[in-house]
């Protein structure tokens, strides 16, 4: 889509748009390619230059069975905490979609979830998940040593999924939500005459439709679990006990700043970011069909 | 449209309130467990009456994690992010839309790549640049042969050096550097009609003007979304913010949360951790309540 009418002091245009370019030239073209840069080189960390290696370091990473480990954890990180948010926010949003008693109070407070940092309900949920007290300590006084995410790698995987998958409902709610409630009335009062039930209509009308949305937000659930589960993991478990939750971002960030190897840190920051481009992508096509439906 | 549903209605009203006991359950354990004192907060399973203790520990989580300072801190990081989030985007956006110069579509093109990598994953390269901001423009001197020809013929040597490290500004501006908002205001601004700009330039209105006076006003709405997503992205950032800032004095809110986990061994001070918490994620609640509506359209405009 391309406006007729426009302005043709073109000086102007530029001189609106060099801020943004400046910025992000500075701080992430630059930092990007320096990234490539690192992954290709080896850096002293106390200075003294960088020394080519090709693909050294990637070569490294990728017959590190720490790194695979970290890899296979983000995966059944993104998976579970992808699958419990995305079911449970859809299950909400079609019952507020209903619109019974008390809907629009579940449609503001469902979406509080969102507005919370990670880091803060972090410490929320390793308090309520803590073994010796909160609230599901008391299985340890029935079955002694049970539950114990400072101990047991399981325990601390499975807080660390809770915690993301509760902020994440609210997230995906929002946009089931929006999405159910665009679908025109019509079609649904149309299904309702023929003889449709609710179920029927959920099945055969809804859900159908709200496929784009559902490709939308696995995307999206993924991309976030990459990222966003850094605080998390930082306040609730700090990689730990013995890397039981070393996630991708939380690996570059102590390989690099703890361990001090940027090359090493670089090599799989390019891997993350072919990843997520990929990921991307993926989204953009989806994105495309989404329109379709409007 | 009118229904009669007895089972279902029951089983979706279960549902709903079982959904809003998971969603409000943490917010009222940690404001409780916040008026408990030790002892009680220690118990197995938790008492979920409040006790009597809740300003005296939110004095002391205030008081030893420094909250007032850091809570000026993390509001000005916000706040700066927010509003350099709207200046920056809703400029850029303008100039794609309303101009036609070379090499638009390649600036149209290298902001979207932007949106493809998160600050996270290029996270050990981006702190380098805030260590010193101008490394690059040095670098690119040093290349070009510049600073040997200035050196040559100014006789001083060019050593660019400027960090932001421990700076509202190196929180503040990497964060600013990336598209999100850009597309929301062209969006915008593609549904502008054409007779609008047709209009200003037959009035004399030039660029400038007419972006002051017509299309800014008009996107008040866009405004409004964008800074308050924009806010609360910004608050609730944690890694960024723990890089960059080493010393304590610049530490934000939510990085301070770090120093109230309870520390292993003794009876864990978890009513004092608690209270942080409920102060920390206070302030993103108040926002997400009071501008719901533009954090919903916000969120929903931004992603798309």
């Amino acid at each position: 889509m391309e406006k007729r009418a426009t302005y043709r002091q073109w000086w102007i245009g530029i001189g609106f748009a060099i801020p943004q370019i400046v910025l992000i030239f500075t701080f992430f073209y630059w930092p990007a390619g320096q990234a490539v840069y690192w992954s290709l080189t080896l850096q002293q960390p106390w200075g003294g230059g960088n020394i080519w290696v090709g693909l050294d370091n990637f070569r490294e990473i990728l017959s590190d069975p720490n790194y695979w480990a970290s890899v296979w954890r983000s995966i059944v990180f993104a998976g579970f905490s992808t699958a419990i948010a995305m079911i449970c926010a859809l299950l909400l949003a079609v019952c507020v979609d209903r619109e019974l008693t008390g809907s629009r109070l579940y449609r503001v407070v469902l979406i509080w979830p969102y507005g919370i940092a990670a880091p803060a309900l972090a410490l929320a949920f390793r308090f309520m998940l803590a073994p010796q007290a909160g609230l599901i300590a008391f299985v340890n006084d029935v079955w002694p040593g049970i539950w114990d995410p400072g101990l047991n790698g399981t325990d601390a995987m499975i807080s660390v999924i809770a915690a993301f998958s509760w902020k994440y409902v609210g997230y995906d709610f929002i946009f089931f939500l929006s999405a159910l409630q665009s679908i025109p009335r019509s079609h649904i009062e149309a299904a309702a005459l023929d003889g449709a039930g609710v179920l029927r209509r959920l099945v055969d009308i809804q859900l159908p439709l709200l496929t784009p949305t559902v490709f939308f937000l696995l995307v999206i659930d993924i991309t976030e679990s990459f990222q966003d589960s850094f605080g998390i993991v930082d306040i609730m478990t700090a990689g730990g006990p013995a890397r039981a939750t070393e996630l991708m971002v939380y690996k570059i960030y102590f390989d690099g700043f703890r361990g001090l190897d940027y090359s090493g840190a670089a090599a799989q920051s390019i891997i993350l970011m072919i990843l997520i481009m990929g990921l991307t992508i993926l989204q953009f096509r989806f994105i495309e069909r989404r329109v379709h439906y409007k | 449209m009118i229904e009669r549903t007895p089972v279902l209605d029951v089983v979706t009203q279960v549902v709903l309130a079982l959904g809003f006991v998971v969603a409000v359950l943490p917010f009222v354990v940690v404001a409780v467990a916040a008026s408990h004192d030790l002892r009680d907060v220690n118990l197995v399973p938790m008492p979920l009456i409040p006790g009597g203790h809740f300003l005296e520990n939110l004095t002391e989580a205030w008081t030893r994690a420094d909250l007032g300072h850091k809570l000026f801190n993390s509001f000005v990081f916000a706040a700066g992010v927010a509003g350099g989030k709207v200046i920056v985007s809703a400029l850029t956006a303008y100039a794609i839309v309303f101009f036609r110069f070379p090499g638009r579509q390649l600036i149209f093109w290298s902001i979207f790549v932007t949106l493809m990598l998160p600050l996270e994953v290029r996270i050990v390269p981006t702190y380098a640049v805030a260590a010193n901001v101008l490394g690059p423009y040095q670098a690119i001197l040093d290349v070009t042969g510049l600073t040997w020809l200035i050196e040559r013929f100014a006789g001083v040597h060019v050593d660019l050096q400027f960090g932001l490290l421990n700076s509202y500004t190196g929180l503040i501006l990497p964060l600013v550097a990336t598209a999100t908002g850009t597309f929301l205001y062209r969006q915008f601004f593609l549904t502008l009609p054409d007779e609008l700009v047709e209009a200003a330039k037959m009035d004399g209105a030039g660029p400038i003007r007419f972006f002051f006076d017509m299309v800014l006003p008009l996107s008040r709405n866009n405004v409004a979304a964008l800074a308050t997503i924009m806010f609360l992205w910004a608050w609730n950032q944690y890694l960024w913010p723990l890089l960059v800032t080493t010393e304590p004095s610049h530490a934000t809110a939510v990085t301070e949360l770090k120093q109230l986990i309870p520390n292993v061994g003794g009876i864990p001070e978890w009513n004092i951790a608690m209270a942080g918490t409920l102060i920390v994620m206070a302030p993103t609640l108040v926002v997400v309540i009071v501008m719901q509506r533009w954090f919903v359209r916000g969120l929903i405009a931004t992603e798309k």
